[in-house]
């Protein structure tokens, strides 16, 4: 490897993953049943992304929606049906997958040195049975569709709805035992299949992060899936699990549901931190601020996200004490959040900072995920909540956090990586325009959500009063800019597959294992078992990065 | 990965369990006879809990299992007391309104 921090032309290696002809080659037979965790990893990246585009379909009908007080696009049934799908598709299809299906299954063995993850075929039947969850929910979109929110509360479900509800859940049972052979993979690999060296307190913070989203995908994912079920044997047989009138308790699905819901905003949320914990020392040129801080306040999220449900019924009749339990331990939850925030900050102080396209991403994931999270202690507080539950500035909140935050890390990490997992360069000047764009067309769709709902304005109505028609406008005028930022980096991300400059194995460059490997990298990763000798993260001592030792770190890239 | 080490159970072993879960079954049979007012779900439980932990022990194996293996047990029921507890929080103090434990009349006295 050169010394020189300017990277001298670069030639893709003669195999690689891509290109390798084990099994029956490249055909698609080839892909369709491969088990290498980087083939499986862009197995989801296109799947995921089918969903992503599903989502952001409906998305857009219902901005285009709300243009005008009346409602301008569709009927009310339809409308609801629009804000339900949306939410299924996005969570349940695109987000909880995005970043630990693609990047963490690409990366969790490369970064600990193994030649793969522990058990190769589950790896892949995973992908398979999110393919079939997805096509019953996707039959249920097609065939009625759904009208009940992405909650399913009951008895709306169970009972009244008249759409397509029993394939939807049928599909999100499905769908769980991918979530749960994933997480369980990533937990038996990082047990025990890490390089020599390679010890807990060396592991990337993205591993920690995935360590604790397994965890929660394990504990949490089965008491969803079972509590969908139910709902769904309700609707079929008349069981009356949450039907009063059958001796069953509504509130019941609420306090079930959100046991898995609400650590599953943590699955979305934990591995994009663990994607920020990678790029803010690479683009600060400094070791991370406090590395064992913001692993163990992964598994802190992990644990205490799961003491916090109920602050989501504050409203719904459960009993007074419980409000307070649950309020006093949101406001618990918000503690380890913190201590990433600031050990980001502190990470990047005196820092030597360049403004790379994942940097850029990385910076609007911590301010746009800290106004998120204290939006959210806002509503974890039991008088405050009552005002706005159910408004707008509920969903201010969870976007900010959901896609200012995790969607955010995503593209981010996809703009990190992308050199590792196709060997080639995207064009930097447009990526940063692009992340410029996303950055301010998220601010102008969802900031005016935050005064529509204080103001009063609820969410899931597909009408509203005259007087907060500006506020919408501005909302859907932020979102067809939003919606351009995605498909930029879609576009040329895309493009440099084939005519991006060729990127080397350490472009930006930075210290993890995965930038010791070809790009990309060979099927079985490393081409000898490497040995790790070093601290993460350690920018200061290594002369092999072609960065100076002490004094004024360079940012070591050329231009565009 | 093959360091599984067989535990060999001798078939006496098996036998008491076995008929201590056909006790367990005939005393829940019997119990649910009899009125116990407020008791009778936690006697149902309890002997469907003292139950179940013999599964896990020793038909399971959990006894001769790794130290990591009942850690990931022990951690797994503790996960689901969580879910219990803070459930029944709820439905436990559902009725209850704060005036309960400040009755309004020692409100207005002094
Ligand atoms: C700092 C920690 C957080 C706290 C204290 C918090 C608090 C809350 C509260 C109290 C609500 C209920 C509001 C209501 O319905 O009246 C809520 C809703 C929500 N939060 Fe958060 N939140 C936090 C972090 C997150 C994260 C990290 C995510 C996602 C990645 C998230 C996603 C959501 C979603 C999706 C909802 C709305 C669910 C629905 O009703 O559809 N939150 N949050
Ligand atoms: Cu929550």
């Amino acid at each position: 490897m050169s010394t020189a921090p300017l990277v001298p032309e670069h030639e893709l290696p003669d195999t690689h993953y891509l290109n390798a002809t084990y099994g029956s080659g490249r055909s698609i037979r080839a892909w369709l049943l491969t088990t290498d965790h980087k083939r499986i990893a862009l197995l989801y990246l296109a799947s995921v992304t089918v969903f992503f585009f599903i989502g952001g379909i409906f998305a857009t009908m219902i901005r285009i929606h709300l243009l005008t007080p009346g409602g301008a696009l569709v009927s009310p049934e339809t409308y609801n049906k629009l804000f339900t799908m949306h939410g299924v598709a996005m969570i349940f299809f695109f987000l909880i997958p995005s970043i630990p299906a693609i990047l963490g299954n690409f990366l969790i063995p490369i970064m600990i040195g193994a030649k793969d993850l522990a058990f190769p075929k589950i790896n892949l039947l995973s992908w398979y049975i999110y393919l079939i969850g997805g096509c019953f929910v996707l039959y249920s979109f097609g065939t009625g569709g759904l009208d009940t929110g992405w909650t399913f509360y009951t008895p709306l479900s169970s009972i009244y709805s008249n759409s397509a509800v029993t394939p939807a859940v049928i599909g999100i049972f499905i769908n769980g035992f991918s979530s749960i052979l994933t997480g369980l993979n990533f937990i038996v690999t990082i047990h025990t299949m890490r390089a020599p060296g390679m010890t807990w307190f060396r592991l990337p913070l993205f591993v920690w992060a995935h360590y604790a989203t397994s965890l929660v995908m394990i504990l949490g994912t089965p008491v969803v899936a079972i509590t969908l079920l139910l709902a769904g044997l309700e609707r079929m047989f008349h069981l009356g699990f949450f039907n009063p009138s059958m001796g069953g308790d509504p509130i019941l699905f609420q306090h079930l549901f959100w046991f898995y819901s609400h650590p599953a905003v943590y699955i979305m949320i934990l591995p994009a931190m663990g994607v920020v914990s990678e790029i803010i020392p690479t683009f600060a040129r400094k070791p991370i601020f406090g590395y064992s801080f913001i692993a163990a306040s992964s598994i802190a999220i992990a644990v205490i996200g799961f003491f916090v449900w109920a602050h989501h019924m504050f409203v719904t009749g459960e009993s007074t004490y419980a409000a307070l339990a649950f309020s006093f331990l949101s406001y618990l939850v918000a503690i380890p959040s913190a201590i990433k925030v600031f050990n980001w900050t502190a990470t990047l102080y005196k820092g030597s900072i360049s403004w790379d396209p994942p940097m850029i991403y990385a910076l609007g994931f911590i301010g746009l995920f800290t106004i998120g999270g204290l939006t959210g202690l806002s509503l974890a507080c039991l008088g405050l909540d009552i005002h706005v539950h159910d408004t707008y500035f509920v969903v201010a909140h969870f976007h900010y956090i959901m896609v200012g935050g995790a969607v955010m890390g995503y593209v981010g990490g996809l703009h990190f990586w992308w050199p590792k997992i196709t060997g080639r360069l995207y064009p930097k000047a447009l990526s940063r325009f692009a992340a410029i764009v996303l950055f301010i067309g998220f601010n102008l769709t969802f900031f005016p959500q935050f005064i529509l709902g204080y103001l009063g304005m609820p969410r899931r109505y597909h009408s509203y009063p005259p007087e907060f028609q500006v506020l919408n406008v501005l909302s859907t005028a932020g979102a067809s800019i939003l919606a351009v930022g995605y498909l930029l980096p879609m576009l040329y991300l895309f493009w440099s597959m084939r005519y991006g400059k060729v990127a080397g194995p350490n472009p930006w460059p930075a210290t993890g294992l995965e930038w010791k490997t070809d790009s990309p990298p060979p099927t079985e990763n490393f081409h000898v078992t490497p040995v790790v000798d070093w601290e993460p993260y350690d920018y200061r001592n290594r002369p092999d990065l072609g960065l100076a030792a002490g004094g004024p770190l360079a940012p070591a890239h050329g231009d565009d | 990965m093959s360091e599984h080490s067989e535990h060999i159970v001798s078939p006496i072993v098996y036998m008491v369990i076995f008929f201590a879960l056909i006790a367990g079954t005939t005393v829940t049979v019997l119990a649910a006879f009899q009125n116990f007012g407020q008791f009778n779900i936690v006697i149902a439980l309890g002997i469907a809990t003292a139950k179940a932990t013999l599964v896990v022990l020793y038909f399971m194996h959990a006894r001769y299992s790794p130290r990591r293996t009942q850690l990931v047990i022990v951690c797994a029921v503790f996960w689901l007391a969580i879910m219990l507890a803070l459930t029944l929080s709820d439905y436990q103090t559902r009725q209850q309104h704060l005036s309960r434990i400040v009755p309004p009349a020692a409100l207005y006295r002094a």
